[in-house]
C-alpha cells in the first residue's frame, strides 16, 4: 500500500501537498472534476519524483457517485488527504440561495458523504489516515465570509467527530486550518506578506505534522494565536467589529 | 498587488497578472504596453520592474527529462532549487548556476546568469537547447542557437525584453556526490588574490570573498575558495535551514563599525594560507540561501548590489582604484565577491567578459549613489561594464559604452515591435 487519495486536487495547497507526499516516496491518485485537466500536472509529479500518478474524475457534488468512486480502486490508499473547497462570494450568497449551497455542500455535504464512505472502509482494515483541509474561517464567523466559514466550521466539527470515533482504530483524522494563502482562491485580495503562507510552507506543513499524528494543524502557525485571540474576543465587542 | 525586486528599492505600484495559462496570456500581451515578466523576484534592482508585470512563478511545470541526454524541459516559473531536489538524488546538477539557487529558470535566461565556474563553463545559455517565447504579437516560437540566432543572441541576456519566456529544454551536468573537495586560500592584498586566481584557475569551480573595507597594504586581502565535486557516491540531498530575518532591521544595524568587525572576524577565522574542507552543495554554491529573507537586515529603505567587470589586462589597477574609493568611503558592506572570468560570448547583452568582476552590497543611503556614480567612471575609464541584474540606478552613457552590441540590440527590438510592448523601469532609464 503505497497510494495517497487527494480529493479536490485541482487546488493549489492540494497540488503542492501531492508532489510533497511524491517526494517522499508515495504514489499518488488525484481526484478532481474535471480530471483530464490535471494531466499535465500528473506528468510534472512523474518526472519531478519518478512516482506512479493517476488521475479520477469525481464530481463531490454528486453524492450518489461516490460509493462507486471509492470502489474503482485496485490497490486501496493508505490515507486520503481532502482539499475541496470553494469560497464563492459572500454577497452573492446572501441574496442568491444557490450560491449558499454550492458553498455549503461542496465544502461541508460533499466532504461528508465522501468521507463517510472511506472513514469505514478505514475503519474496517484499522489503517489509515484522513487529513481534512478547513480553515481559520470556521473558527468564527465573521460578516466578510460567514456562508463559507459555517460550512468550514461544520466540516472542522465533523472532522473532530471522525477523529473521536476512529481513534479505537488506529486510523488517525488530522484537521488542517490555513490561514492566509497565495493561491489562485485568493489572487485578488491584498493580503499581508507576513502572515500568509505560500501553498508549498502548508505542503511541507500537512506532511509533517501527519507523519506525526498531529490532530490540528494551524499553518502559518502564528494562525493559531490570532484565532485563539479572535475566538475569545466577547460577542458584544465582536458583533461591532469589522476584521 | 505590487511587486518588489530583492533590493526592495524602488517600491512601485504596479499591476500584476499572475500567469494561468497561454491563452489568457496572449489577449494581455496583445493588449498593454510596457510589460516585463517577473520570476522569483531575485534580481536586484528594477530589471523586472514595470507598469504591467507577468508573474511566472507559478508556471511551473516539469515536462519532461532525458536521461540519455541529461536534457529537462520545464516550464519557465521553475525554480533551481526545485531542480536541484529532483535531480541531486539522482546524480544530476545545474551545468551552469549563479550563487542562489531561488531564481526561476526563465529569469536564469532572461539574465544570462553565470556562477563559479564561467571560466570554464560559460554563461547559463551554453545549457539552453531551445525554449519557447511569446513574442509582442502574441505568437509562440520556438527558438535556438542554430533555428533562431539573433532572437537566442537577444533573448539570453536580454533581460526580458524580447518576449515571454514559457517553458525552456536545459542540459544538466552528471556528478557522484553532493560533496564537494574546497581549498581555501587566504591572501594579504590584491596581488596575492589575483596570483592566487591565476594559480588555481584549473580548478572547475572558483570564488573569492573580499574584505572591502580593509585599508592600505591590505586592500584586496580574500578568502579565495576553489572546488570541484568529489566521487563518493553520496548524493543524499535532504535540505534545509530554517533560518530567517522575521523583520526590516532598524537601517542603523548595519554601520560601518559592525560591518568592518564581521569581515575581520570573517578573514580571522581562516588561520592557514591553503586549508581544505568537505562541504556540501548547498554550502559551497548557495551561502546566503540558507537565510530566508537576508535583504531584511539592510532595512526598509532596502540595498542594491554594485557589480562590475573589468577585462582582464586592466582589472589589476581599476579594481585596486575601486577597492580603495570604497574603504575610503566606508559605506561598504558585507564582503564583496571577487571572480576571475572566461571568454564572452556573443549574446547582445550579456555580463561576462574576460576579466575580473567586482560585486559588493551597499545599504540604500544619503550619498550613495554619488559613490556610484564615481565608481561607473572608474568603470568606463578601464573599459568594463556593469551588471543590469543587480543594477537601478547606472545612467544611459555609463551602460551603453559597457554594452558595445547595444545597438544591434535596439534595431532587433525595433524591427520586431518589442521596444514598445516590453519594457522595464530599468529599460526606459537607459533607454534599451
Amino acid at each position: 500500500m503505497s497510494y495517497i487519495l487527494i480529493i479536490g486536487a485541482r487546488s493549489d495547497i492540494a497540488k503542492a501537498t501531492a508532489r510533497e507526499y511524491a517526494k517522499h516516496g508515495y504514489d499518488l491518485y488525484l481526484a478532481a472534476r474535471n480530471a483530464n485537466e490535471l494531466e499535465e500536472f500528473a506528468n510534472d509529479v512523474m518526472v519531478r519524483s519518478q512516482r506512479v500518478v493517476k488521475t479520477i474524475e469525481l464530481d463531490i457534488l454528486n453524492y450518489d457517485s461516490h460509493p462507486s468512486f471509492y470502489e474503482q480502486f485496485e490497490e486501496s490508499p493508505l490515507g486520503v488527504i481532502c482539499a475541496v473547497g470553494y469560497l464563492g462570494e459572500q454577497s452573492k450568497s446572501q441574496t442568491d440561495f444557490n450560491e449558499a449551497k454550492q458553498i455549503i455542500n461542496t465544502n461541508y455535504t460533499g466532504v461528508v458523504s465522501l468521507l463517510n464512505n472511506i472513514a469505514n472502509d478505514f475503519e474496517k482494515r484499522k489503517s489509515g489516515f484522513i487529513v481534512g483541509i478547513s480553515s481559520v474561517a470556521g473558527d468564527r464567523g465573521r460578516k466578510s465570509n460567514y456562508i463559507y466559514g459555517s460550512a468550514k466550521a461544520a466540516l472542522t466539527a465533523y472532522l473532530s467527530g471522525l477523529r473521536n470515533r476512529l481513534y479505537a482504530s488506529q486510523v488517525h483524522v488530522m484537521t488542517v486550518k490555513p490561514g492566509f494563502v497565495a493561491t489562485k482562491m485568493t489572487k485578488d485580495m491584498d493580503l499581508p506578506e507576513k502572515l500568509t503562507a505560500q501553498p508549498r510552507e502548508v505542503a511541507e506543513a500537512i506532511y509533517k505534522a501527519q507523519q506525526k499524528n498531529k490532530s490540528i494543524l494551524y499553518t502559518k502557525w502564528m494562525w493559531r494565536w490570532i484565532m485563539l485571540i479572535i475566538r475569545n474576543i466577547p460577542e458584544w465587542k465582536f458583533k461591532g467589529m469589522s476584521i | 498587488m505590487s511587486l518588489l525586486s530583492w533590493g526592495k528599492y524602488p517600491k512601485i505600484k504596479n499591476t500584476v497578472f499572475r500567469f494561468e495559462k497561454e491563452e489568457i496570456l496572449k489577449p494581455i500581451i496583445k493588449t498593454y504596453r510596457s510589460i516585463i515578466p517577473y520570476g522569483n523576484g531575485r534580481s536586484y534592482g528594477d530589471s523586472a520592474l514595470s507598469d504591467i508585470v507577468i508573474h511566472m512563478r507559478p508556471h511551473d511545470y516539469f515536462i519532461n527529462f532525458d536521461e540519455q541526454k541529461g536534457l529537462l524541459h520545464v516550464q519557465s516559473g521553475v525554480l533551481l532549487s526545485e531542480i536541484l531536489e529532483s535531480f541531486v538524488p539522482r546524480g544530476w546538477f545545474l551545468k551552469i548556476t549563479p550563487g542562489t539557487k531561488l531564481i526561476t529558470v526563465g529569469g536564469a535566461i532572461a539574465s544570462d546568469v553565470h556562477g563559479k565556474n564561467h571560466h570554464v563553463e560559460g554563461c547559463f545559455s551554453e545549457c539552453v537547447q531551445e525554449f519557447e517565447i511569446m513574442l509582442a504579437d502574441g505568437q509562440v516560437t520556438t527558438c535556438s542557437k542554430e533555428s533562431t540566432p539573433e532572437l537566442f543572441k537577444a533573448t539570453c541576456g536580454g533581460m526580458g525584453l524580447t518576449g515571454i519566456i514559457l517553458n525552456a529544454k536545459i542540459y544538466l551536468k552528471k556528478i557522484n556526490s553532493q560533496f564537494i573537495d574546497q581549498t581555501t586560500i587566504k591572501t594579504k592584498n590584491l596581488k596575492e588574490t589575483f596570483d592566487a586566481f591565476e594559480e588555481y584557475k584549473k580548478s572547475p569551480y572558483s570564488v573569492a570573498w573580499i574584505d572591502c573595507l580593509a585599508k592600505g597594504n591590505n586592500i584586496g586581502r580574500c578568502l579565495l575558495m576553489v572546488g570541484d565535486f568529489r566521487d563518493d557516491g553520496q548524493l543524499d540531498y535532504s535540505h534545509q535551514s530554517n533560518l530567517s530575518v522575521p523583520f526590516d532591521f532598524p537601517s542603523i544595524t548595519l554601520n560601518s563599525w559592525c560591518v568592518r568587525s564581521f569581515n575581520w572576524l570573517y578573514y580571522k577565522k581562516v588561520k592557514q594560507r591553503v586549508s581544505k574542507q568537505k562541504v556540501d552543495i548547498d554550502t559551497f554554491f548557495y551561502p546566503l540561501d540558507a537565510i530566508q529573507h537576508w535583504n531584511r537586515i539592510y532595512g526598509k529603505k532596502g540595498f542594491t548590489q554594485y557589480q562590475c567587470i573589468l577585462p582582464k589586462e586592466s582589472s589589476y589597477e581599476g579594481l585596486k582604484e575601486i577597492l580603495e574609493i570604497i574603504s575610503d568611503s566606508g559605506k561598504g558592506s558585507f564582503l564583496a565577491v571577487l571572480k576571475l572570468y572566461g571568454k564572452a560570448n556573443d549574446n547582445y547583452l550579456s555580463f561576462p567578459m574576460e576579466g575580473y568582476s567586482l560585486a559588493l552590497d551597499f545599504k540604500m543611503d544619503k550619498g550613495l549613489f554619488e559613490l556610484l556614480d564615481k565608481l561607473d567612471k572608474i568603470v568606463l575609464q578601464y573599459t568594463g561594464r556593469i551588471y543590469l541584474t543587480k543594477d537601478v540606478r547606472v545612467n544611459k552613457e555609463t551602460f551603453e559604452q559597457g554594452y558595445p552590441q547595444i545597438e544591434t540590440f535596439r534595431q532587433y527590438r525595433k524591427d520586431h515591435n518589442m521596444d514598445k510592448k516590453f519594457q522595464s523601469l530599468q529599460s526606459q532609464r537607459v533607454e534599451i
